[in-house]
């Protein structure tokens, strides 16, 4: 009776699905590789047809100016390395937070609190303080200025079950708006808007070179602090409290955790790790502070954090990766007068490949047809 | 033939990565006829069902409705062929009534309320169901919520209905309930399949019975000629013995004296009402209850996890010492820290008793991680525990560092009850311990609770299956909405009193305790 409907549609109906998805149970490292270098060799062809669509130049030509941009000589490699622990160190600080699954997107702003304190060392103590002091002096108070703006957020959460994403957001303006502060209050010269480069001559304060090279002292200290996280999450106790806390806060609670406590205590080390990348960025590269200290690199040490799975050895490669597509990017823009945009495209292109293979990692696709039996 | 074939299904395969839920399955479903699915869990009962109902799409294989092939993509191609799921997990709105509900989803004429409600009600008559169609979902009891999904696929036409484990949160006397309207839908000519793990009902409803074992067809039986043992044998694949044990309660001494216990949700509501009773050692208590009675923050409140009222007191009796300690306001580690092993087998063993994304190693420091001076972990000692476990207790898994989330239902329970026994407590709590657990591992955690009880242990066991309960219990306690209902002998009760103490909230005075 109800069913003559069904009747109708059943004769139409009958045919497989063309596409099914499933999802995988697990597949080899060496396969799963194999599938990302695909992917990066599959958007470099995708890239070129569309570097040639656009600009009609030999796309290879164009990789090559990439290239050229991040590695093309010994200055510009150091600029890479730079840029990139720079950019590793922020990774390493929103590990913790991100392992226990607090969306910690505040590292801009306590980046910037580190840098807005060296700066003010600098500037005040520079000429007062012995050398050692005064790196004692940048070392604790960009420390603390990060891990100030990284708990807040997290003692409201635990008080009051706040949430994070908001307010670790927030604080990035209000971290933005005192640096305009800061910038004003100290600018030089007078009228200029900019806080110039700070003691200039006699340096004060400034990363000392370390075996001839004036990024080495940033170097050793990020991969210290990369290796140190690493053990930190993986082998104490802190850092089981804070995966038990990220997979469930019942569970922690079942265990005898203190959710709320692990929440301050693991928030204190990411700002802490966040402000000292702002005293890494002020006293090691720029010898200056603005706005643009932070220069986005705490959104994109998000992407870091997420594509590395918070495994911060991996993170090494992954912000290689993007300070490269970053320096190339710049490079064709100026080389062959693009715009900024064209060269984002490419970026954009090669990061969607990447983030897209580990869909093929974790699913496999049954096509109309391939029904197998399976022993 | 007399009966017509409603489904046929040929040679269905399905597989989840390297896991073969289903193997070469057929089976056919008659019309007018009700066809039991047994097998133990993780047999792929339920998967092959969901391939009927459109939430799978089979690997291999074929099904015909009514003769013709048929391809089921999608809930709304089964449907359409006449085919209703009535699912464990109710898909209901909590917030519409009765017939908002049952129309949720159509469109048209299909979708008017006032004709909808007639004819719900109409479908009430015909088979015997009582609902009200205005009724709000979120005031409505299980089994009333159960009858409202069966109506709803009534509604849409459904010839071939498939209830997955329709028993399971039912007291007795509601499943009797139901079986009376099953049986009036077969007389309907309606097609029935009714998946199930339990013997008894399955010969007391069906007409015939088809059984999986690990994802392959066993074979199809006339009810007639089956008994509980050939039925448990083409189940398990051999021979055991169905009995629980229950020694004699030896020389028991109070351990956890509760009083006065009162547990407030946020919103006012009281989840635990006045609760006072004694855990003794050496003995196992039962917990019995429609689901959501308060079971859950009763053991929550022991083990330190709830917020309670301020006049609740619950004691523990040191075994030696015979001091009193209070356990009120007191966190788990805090009581951990007083020297006291209370053990606790939680209901949502990946959500609260394990992390499902570590191996067994790393579950075994959960409670101890603790220990040692160093900032740093010692894992020595857990992984020589975790190989431990897997060895006494069969426990499947390709190693001990495999994210516990990816073994089996049974196997992470014996993960978890293997380390809260480890642990050597004096108390041990578990929350529906053989939920979802074939019966080779069930009786594996009955035969360790009662290891525990002749170790002199107060065991707590919250129990959902009464037969479990009545078999395994010294003395069973029965929460009916927050109360404490009655505390009966479980060697004397019987299965009637239970349900009723179950359903019925006695007056204060009305109590008969042991």
């Amino acid at each position: 009776m109800q069913y003559e409907a069904g009747k109708i549609s059943a004769k139409k109906k009958h045919r497989e699905p063309l596409l099914r998805i499933a999802k995988r149970d697990s597949m080899p490292l060496l396969l799963s590789w194999g599938i990302r270098i695909i992917a990066v060799l599959l958007s470099l062809v995708v890239c070129a047809v569309v570097i040639y669509a656009i600009t009609r130049m030999n796309p290879l030509k164009v990789y090559g100016a990439m290239f050229e941009g991040a590695f093309g000589s010994e200055r510009k490699i150091w600029i890479t390395i730079r840029d990139t622990v720079s950019l590793l160190c922020i990774g390493v600080a929103l590990a913790p937070a991100f392992k226990m699954r607090f969306w910690n997107i505040g590292a801009e702003g306590q980046v910037l609190v580190g840098g807005i304190a060296t700066a003010a060392c600098m500037i005040y103590l520079g000429d007062v303080l012995p050398t050692p002091a005064l790196f004692l002096v940048m070392i604790i108070t960009s420390c603390l200025a990060g891990a100030l703006w990284g708990v807040i957020p997290a003692v409201f959460k635990s008080r009051w079950g706040t949430n994070e994403t908001l307010f670790t957001l927030m604080m990035n303006y209000v971290a933005i708006q005192i640096t305009s502060y800061c910038v004003a209050l100290w600018e030089n010269p007078p009228g200029s808007n900019y806080v110039g480069i700070i003691h200039p001559q006699t340096k004060a304060g400034w990363f000392p070179s370390l075996f001839g090279q004036q990024y080495m002292l940033n170097v050793i200290l990020v991969l210290a602090l990369a290796v140190g996280m690493f053990i930190y999450l993986r082998s104490t106790k802190h850092g089981y409290e804070i995966s038990v806390v990220g997979q469930s806060e019942s569970t922690a609670r079942y265990a005898g955790i203190n959710v709320g406590k692990v929440f301050v205590r693991t928030m204190l080390i990411s700002g802490a790790v966040a402000g000292l990348t702002g005293f890494i960025a002020v006293s090691g590269s720029s010898h200056t502070i603005s706005v643009n200290t932070a220069g986005g690199r705490g959104f994109t040490a998000i992407i870091v954090a997420w594509m590395a799975k918070f495994n911060t050895m991996t993170m090494i490669i992954i912000s290689l990766l993007l300070i490269f597509l970053e320096k190339g990017a710049n490079e064709i823009a100026s080389q062959f007068n693009l715009n900024d945009f064209a060269s984002q495209i490419i970026t954009g292109i090669i990061l969607f490949f990447i983030i897209g293979s580990e869909f093929f990692i974790n699913y496999q696709m049954i096509w109309r047809g391939k029904n197998k039996e399976v022993a | 033939m007399e009966q017509q074939t409603a489904i046929r299904m040929q040679n269905i395969t399905k597989a989840f990565g390297q896991v073969l839920a289903n193997h070469n399955v057929s089976i056919d479903i008659r019309k007018g006829e009700i066809l039991s699915l047994l097998g133990e869990n993780g047999s792929g009962k339920t998967t092959l069902m969901n391939m009927l109902s459109g939430i799978y799409y089979p690997d291999a294989g074929k099904i015909f409705v009514n003769g013709e092939a048929a391809s089921i993509r999608s809930p709304g191609d089964a449907f359409a062929y006449g085919i209703g799921m009535i699912h464990q997990h109710f898909k209901l709105i909590d917030v519409f009534s009765a017939v908002e509900n049952v129309v949720l989803g159509l469109r048209g004429k299909d979708a008017n309320l006032k004709l909808a409600a007639k004819k719900v009600c109409e479908i009430c008559e015909t088979y015997g169901f009582e609902i009200d169609p205005g009724q709000k979902v979120y005031n409505m009891s299980v089994s009333q919520k159960q009858t409202l999904e069966i109506i709803k696929v009534l509604y849409r036409g459904a010839d071939i209905l498939i209830l997955d484990e329709p028993t399971a949160v039912l007291t007795p006397q509601e499943t009797e309930r139901l079986f009376h309207v099953i049986r009036n839908m077969k007389k309907a000519g309606k097609a029935i399949v009714i998946i199930t793990h339990k013997l008894h009902e399955v010969l007391s409803i069906s007409d015939r019975v088809t059984i999986l074992r690990r994802g392959e067809y066993v074979g199809t039986i006339e009810t007639k000629d089956a008994t509980v043992q050939s039925l448990t044998e083409m189940m398990v694949g051999k021979k055991i013995t169905l009995n629980i044990e229950r020694p004699q309660v030896a020389n028991p001494q109070k351990r956890i004296e509760v009083k006065n216990l009162t547990v407030m949700r946020q919103d006012g509501v009281r989840l635990l009402d006045n609760v006072s009773f004694t855990a003794n050692s050496g003995e196992i208590l039962g917990i019995a209850g429609i689901s959501g009675c308060g079971q859950k923050e009763l053991l929550e409140s022991i083990a330190g996890l709830q917020k309670v009222s301020d006049d609740a007191s619950i004691l523990y009796c040191a075994p030696q010492t015979d001091a009193s300690i209070e356990l009120v306001g007191k966190n788990p580690k805090a009581i951990r820290d007083l020297g006291i092993t209370l053990s606790f087998v939680p209901e949502d063993r990946l959500g609260m008793g394990l992390v499902g994304s570590m191996g067994m190693t790393d579950n075994m420091m959960l409670k101890n991680y603790r220990r040692g001076h160093t900032p740093f972990m010692e894992r020595k000692e857990p992984k020589e525990l975790a190989e431990k476990i897997k060895e006494e207790l069969e426990v499947v898994t390709p190693g001990i560092n495999i994210p516990v989330r990816r073994l089996s239902g049974g196997n992470v329970q014996k993960v978890l009850v293997g380390r809260e026994i480890a642990a050597a407590p004096t108390v041990l709590m578990t929350a529906y311990a053989v939920r979802g657990l074939d019966i080779h591992t069930s009786y594996t955690i009955y035969r360790l609770l009662n290891e525990q009880k002749r170790a002199g242990v107060a065991v707590i066991y919250v129990g959902e299956d009464l037969d479990v309960l009545l078999e395994l219990c010294d003395r069973i306690l029965v929460l009916c909405a927050g109360h404490v209902n009655g505390i009966v002998d479980g060697r004397a009760t019987t299965k009637e009193e239970v349900g009723m103490l179950m359903t019925h909230l006695q007056k204060e005075d009305g109590r008969n305790a042991v």
